[in-house]
This record gives C-alpha cells, structure tokens and sequence, in this order.
C-alpha cells in the first residue's frame, strides 16, 4: 500500500538521505532527493553523475544515502545504472535474485545536459527500466558557476560573465524536457519542490510505469543565482508562477499541463531576485529582459496548444496542484 | 567428437565467452572487434547463454555499463579496440579503483590519426597504467585459453581486479587457425560460480560505492591496487598449472624459444612471435645461438623472472608494435627496468615494427638477427631506437 | 581521529555503512538559528519537508525541536512557515547571541 501523500503520513516514514552531508546552506537538490525517495514506496537503487550532490553526500567514509548508491563519472551516470538495471535482471531471470527494485539516477543539469547527454539518451533508447532525474540549477555549480546548455540567457557566470560588451550568457537554454520527451520514451515530466505533492505524484507515477523515465527538477542554487540562502522553495515557485519552469508531464506522447498559474507573474519577478540578472535591469540591457519574456511566453503558448491538441481542441481544464 | 576447429581468433574468443556464460555483456561495434561480439550476439539470441546484453551507444557506456553491472553483483564482459579502448580510458581507472573484476577482450588496433583500422599495440599500451591486468595472446588457441583463465584471476578473493585479453587486430583476430577448445562442462566446472564482493543489489546491506576521496586516504587506495597487483603472478601461475590439468597446455608469466643457451635474443609480443620463432630456426641451423622471450602477463610485469632469464645475453632487441614518441617503446622501457639490477646485462636495442597492421615478415627478424650478431660482436650500436620495415 | 592505513580499508572504496554522514555535524555552520514558537505552529509539517538538512525531528506525524546538530541555518523554514494568525512559528536570530 502506498504511503497516502499527506506530510502526516509521509513524516512517519524514514528519510532515505542523511543529515550530515555537506550541500550549501539552502540548497535545492537535497530537497529534490528528499522528495524522490518520500514518494518512492519501492526500493531504490541511485546512481549519481559527479557533481555537487555527489561529492558532498558521499566523501571519504561519510555517506548520506541509506539506499544502495552508485557513483562512477561525470558523463555516464546513464550508463552506469543501466549496467546496474541490466545486472538485476539478469540475476532475476536466472532467479539468484528477487527483490523488487527501482532504479533512479540524480544527476546534475551539466551531468545532463551536456557531458552526459549521449548517455542520457542512449539508455533511454535502450529502453532500461529506470527513472533519470534531473536536479537542475543551471550552471555547472560544482566547478564554480560555469555556464552548462542549461544556463538561462543573460544569465551571468563565471564562463559567461556579463561585462562591457557582452551581457552574460547569449542564448536560450536547451530545452531538455522536451528533446526527452522526444525519445518518445513512456513517461516525462517536469515538476518543482515548491509543488511537492505534484513531483510526489510524478515520481509515483514514473515508477508505476516499466520502461525508461525522465523527470526534470528545478534545484535552486543560492551560490550560482546569487539569492538568499533561504529562498529556494520561494524562487521554485515564482519560477513556476512566471512559466519559466512549467509543470507539466508527457505520457506516451500526451502532454498534461499540471499547473496553470491563475495570473501569469512576469518573469521579472523570478529575475530580479537574483544577482546572476542585475545586469538585465540596466537600460542597455532591456533588450534582453525583453527577449527572455517573450521566449517564455512562446514555450507557455507552445504547451497550451499542445495540451489543447490532445484534448482534441477542446480548451485544457485548470488543474491547481498542491502548493 | 573431437574438439578441434578450425577458426578465427574471434570466433574462438567468443565461443570462451559462450563457455564462460557472463551474466551482462556490453557491446559497441569497432573493427576488428565488431565480429567476436556479433558471434556472441548470436548465442544469446539463441539462448545458449543467460547473458543479458546492453547494446551502448558508445564504448565509454560499454565501460560504464559494465561498471554499473559488476558492481551490483555479477559477471561483465565487454570487448573492444584500439579507439574504442581510448574511449574507455577514464572509465578504465574506475572499473581497477572500484576493484571490479571485468573481462575484456582487446583485439589490437591502432589509433588515429590518421586512421587506421589494423593492428598494432597502441591501444592495450595506452591503457597500460589503467590498473587492469593484461594478458597478451600470440595465436587463437591463447587468446581462446587466456580468455578462459582470465576470470579465475580476476575474481580470486585477493586480486579483484579487471583484465585485458589482447589479441592482434585482423592477423589473429580474423585469420582461420587450428583451435582446440575444451568441452562447455569442463569450462564451467574451471571458471566457477560467481563470488559478489559487496554488491549493490543487496539492499538489505546498503552501500555506497564510488565516494570523493580526498588526499588524506587516496594514497592508501592505490596502495591496496598495488597490493592486488603484487599478487597476480602468483595467481597466474596457479591458475595455469590448473589450466594445464584440464586442457594438457601450459601457460607461464612468459614464454621462451631456445633462449636457455642464447647468446643473442629478441623480446617481442602477440603474433610476431610465430614469424620470429621460424627465423630464428633458421639461424640456429647456421649455429647462431639465438632465442626469443615472448612475454604473456604485461600488468603486472613480471620484473625478476625476465631478469633471470635474459641476463645472460650479450645482445637483445624489443621489438614494439607500438611507439611511445620521444621515448623507447613501452615494452623496451619495461625490459630494460628488468635487467637494471643485474650486472652483466646485454646490450639492448629497440625497434618499432608493425604498426597500423604494417606486415612483420621473416626478413624483418633476420635485420634483427643480423644487427644482434654485429652488437654482440663489436658491442657498438649505431642507433639505440629504430623503426624497422619503414621507407625512406 | 586516527586515520586509517591501507590495510584497514575497504578495497575500491565501498562505504559499507549506510548514512554514516550522521557522524559528520554540520550545525557548526550555522550563521543565523532557527528558534521554534510552538504556540505559533499550526503542524502543517513544511518545515519538514523543506528542511535540505532532514534537521527538524518529527514523532507520530508531529514536528517537534530543530536537529542542531545538523541545522545550517539556511531559513528556508522560516521562510516557507505560514505560522498562525499572521504570527510565524519559526524566527531566524543571529547566532552566538
């Protein structure tokens, strides 16, 4: 029986990552795991690519996971567990093994994104029955704020850093969500820790089903965006509520907007809260503040079409999920 | 039934493989490989083995996906060449850190550019200081019985180390040889059950495998991979005698040709050997007292036993079918490491052959032979490292 | 702490006891300190489930003292607690007050 997805409930149950590792103060990814392994009622098997999340809940003998737990590289963190997910099904069918196992990676958006993207895909080509989450803070923020695929345009990083002539990062980010979805793998969702019954039941669902599975995580970095140390679930959901970072899952091809904000916020009040845009603000740069909007006012309409053409045109029913 | 076939160095490989029964495979296609595991993609389509495999997309994820499988707990294997095993290199040093007992056959290719798809050693002496064991294979019948002796070192209690099988890219790998195999019972019965060290999949005991480690322990890990190391001559050596009692063929840490009374010799690897073993016949029936040292186990390299056996020579050459430019060839260099401690060591010369499946002929080891008289008899050198069998 | 010699390790690294960074208290880091006004908590349990160092204890679906052990003081708690009639149940003070 599933653990019902009140916090009662899912306080009574043990939390399969320790104190005691050494992300920031504020950081969001161990608020991504954390709420991963609450919603999983399996046991679960992770792998990490390096990064961040890597490096500080498992260093020297110290590690935070209470689960089986995999690191190997930076770029094949896919790959790896798919050797891991392949392993126990063979041990299965030979029936030297059977416990029922769910296999989930948590990996970085430069992990992701970039270094391990031919890996990302390969496995889920390959149809391995895992779930591949994203924790994504857009920059590579374990080498020290480094411009990834991910990074937001205009955003200021230290291998983008805005200057005189040129005002921080001068493109789009990749929009991973979709490519995934694109590999027409059965289940992608995208989903955020300041809408936590909605991941919780995202994560559900994605281990229900058999097959390969991505999920992309908003995981505010207070360092790299240069925010406040306590503004992490905050800024989640102003960046829900402006849709730079819309909920939504696609199951077998039909996408489902899971949250639709009742007011669209402008994105500048996800912006303005962080240091990585201040730059945005000055008059010169307007342009830019300009261009991001419009950018996420054409993905928002994108995914309303989109959902309204599954519902074969009919307008898409308002669901509110869980604050 | 008689056990003889005749077949190619891959065909006889993968039918170890099939024998061995592995619980994952990864495979990526690269020539002269991409053939052993289209033959093993067979068995398993037939169902003759429980393999499970994992067609990557890459050899980086052939590595990494063997990585993932021997940690949570069972056999891997995987096999590759020359730019395909460059790939891996990053992952090479986490399958020997994490001590994951991984099979893999190397079928010797060269490395671009320019590119090139033949044989040659650039490849397996690339990964040479990766942590893996390395045994080296002169025909089909080696590579097919180092391939079947290579889990009982990998996997034994004291070693838990990966292990390279290499093999010549095209002249072993796809040239039809004489092989005689040994029945499927009395391989399984040799190569054992699987014994899981720490495995991911039981969750009753979780573990983490794969931690950050910072300067104040990282020394101590690699000492205990040099622990390992030291062991596996040993470990070799056993296993061979028990080798040789299922199969009448004996294996050693190397193998030597009329070298006891030598007065000149030639070290050299893999399917050169053969060639230079023939020559050699030749000038002893002229009374040229010459031999030859083909050495099996690279990593680790059996330093002392080497010593003991070439350091009666007044002349020797290395021949590498590979160059490490600006220096001697990697098997020159671990030779002459070798023979440092002894006092009346012979003058050694060095010659790179071979490369990019160049064809190393019986002409080739007679300017060896004859440039070995001349040193042994005059002790001066015109030139220390050379190509040989290159135009100007 | 006496550190280990290669003999004594695990070979290729495995940690073979699951969440042993409890051993490792990372309350030292604390700037700013979460101080709990129990009239003032409603138990919705946010703190808890937002909390990145798992630093609020919780007994039978109840929140009860922040872990300092663990806490870094990072105030998303406070930040996120909707406290009672206004009144928040959760104030960050400064540390070493």
């Amino acid at each position: 029986m599933a653990t019902p997805l009140s916090l009662k409930e899912l306080s009574k149950k043990e939390i399969l990552l320790s104190s005691g590792h050494r992300m920031c103060s504020g950081c969001g990814a161990p608020i991504v795991v954390k709420m991963v392994l609450l919603a999983a009622d399996y046991p679960v098997i992770a792998c990490s690519s390096t990064g961040c999340l890597e490096v500080s809940t498992c260093i020297s003998h110290y590690t935070a996971w209470k689960i089986p737990w995999i690191h190997s590289a930076f770029e094949n963190a896919a790959a790896t567990l798919s050797g891991v997910e392949t392993m126990y099904k063979s041990l299965k069918k030979q029936g030297k093994l059977n416990d029922d196992i769910k296999f989930i990676a948590f990996c970085g958006d430069g992990g992701t994104y970039d270094i391990g993207f031919q890996s990302l895909s390969g496995a889920m080509e390959r149809g391995h029955d895992m779930l591949y989450i994203c924790y994504d803070n857009g920059a590579y923020m374990n080498t020290g704020i480094q411009r990834s695929s991910a990074t937001p345009l205009g955003a200021d990083t230290t291998t983008c850093p805005a200057g005189t002539v040129i005002p921080g990062k001068q493109q789009q980010r990749k929009d991973l969500t979709k490519i995934m979805a694109d590999h027409g793998i059965p289940y992608v969702a995208q989903a955020s820790i300041s809408n936590w019954s909605d991941l919780m039941k995202k994560v559900r669902k994605a281990l229900e089903i058999k097959g390969p599975k991505f999920m992309n995580i908003l995981a505010p970095c207070n360092r790299g965006w240069r925010s406040r140390n306590d503004d992490a679930v905050m800024l989640s959901r102003l960046a829900v509520e402006t849709c730079y970072w819309p909920l939504y899952e696609i199951e077998n091809g039909d996408i489902k907007i899971t949250f639709k904000p009742k007011e669209k916020k402008p994105l500048n009040e996800f912006l303005k809260t962080q240091g990585r845009f201040r730059h945005l603000f000055s008059p010169e740069n307007e342009w830019l503040l300009k261009k991001s909007q419009e950018d996420i006012d054409r993905n928002w309409e994108r995914l309303l079409r989109e959902e309204a053409c599954v519902l074969g045109g009919q307008p898409a029913e308002t669901t509110e999920a869980d604050q | 039934m008689s056990n003889i076939y005749a077949v190619t160095g891959n065909e006889a490989v993968a039918n170890a493989l099939r024998q061995i029964n592995p619980d994952v495979c990864a495979a990526y296609p690269i020539t002269p490989q991409t053939d052993l595991m289209q033959r093993f993609a067979s068995f398993v389509s037939d169902g003759l083995v429980d393999t499970e495999m994992i067609l990557v997309e890459s050899e980086h994820s052939a590595m990494s996906a063997c990585v993932g499988a021997s940690a949570a707990g069972g056999r891997a294997v995987t096999a590759t060449s020359g730019p395909g095993l460059a790939l891996m290199w990053e992952i090479l040093f986490v399958a020997s850190g994490m001590r994951l007992p991984i099979l893999m056959p190397v079928v010797n290719r060269s490395l671009s550019a320019p590119l090139n798809i033949h044989g040659d050693h650039s490849d397996a002496m690339g990964a040479r200081d990766s942590g893996w064991v390395q045994l080296w294979s002169e025909n089909a019948q080696e590579a097919y019985d180092n391939t079947v002796q290579a889990l009982l070192i990998a996997e034994h209690m004291d070693i838990r180390l990966p292990i390279m099988v290499c093999l010549d890219g095209f002249i072993i790998s796809h040239s039809i040889e004489r092989v005689e195999y040994l029945d499927d019972d009395i391989v399984k019965n040799f190569v054992g059950t699987y014994k899981p060290q720490n495995p991911l999949l039981d969750i009753q005991h979780p573990k983490s495998i794969g931690p950050l480690i910072l300067p104040d322990l990282y020394t101590e890990y690699k000492r205990t991979q040099h622990e390992a190391m030291s062991k596996v001559k040993n470990i070799v050596l056993k296993t061979a005698d028990d080798f040789a009692k299922i199969s009448g063929r004996k294996y050693s840490l190397f193998e030597t040709y009329r070298l006891d009374d030598a007065e000149i010799g030639i070290v050299i690897l893999n399917s050169a050997a053969g060639t230079t073993k023939d020559v050699i016949d030749i000038y002893r029936e002229k009374g040229i007292k010459v031999g030859l040292l083909k050495p099996r186990l690279f990593r680790p390299f059996p330093y002392e036993e080497i010593r003991e056996t070439l350091q009666h020579l007044k002349a020797l050459c290395v021949l590498d079918r590979c160059d490490s430019f600006g220096a001697f060839g990697p098997l020159y260099t671990e030779i002459a490491s070798s023979l440092y401690l002894s006092e009346n060591k012979p003058i050694m010369i060095n010659k790179i052959y071979g490369l990019g499946g160049r064809d190393y002929m019986p002409e080739h080891a007679k300017i060896v032979i004859e440039e070995l008289i001349e040193i042994a008899n005059t002790g001066k050198v015109k030139l220390f490292k050379d190509y040989l069998g290159v135009r100007e | 702490m006496k550190l280990k010699g290669w003999k004594e390790i695990t070979p290729g690294a495995v940690i073979l006891e699951a969440g042993s960074s409890a051993e490792f208290k990372t309350g030292s880091w604390r700037a700013y300190k979460p101080v709990w006004i129990k009239e003032n908590c409603i138990q919705c349990l946010f703190c808890w489930l937002y909390c990145p160092d798992m630093a609020i204890k919780v007994k039978d679906g109840k929140r009860e003292e922040f872990d300092y052990d663990y806490c870094k003081g990072c105030g998303i708690c406070a930040l996120e607690c909707p406290g009672k009639k206004g009144k928040k149940a959760i104030v960050m003070e400064e540390e070493g007050n």
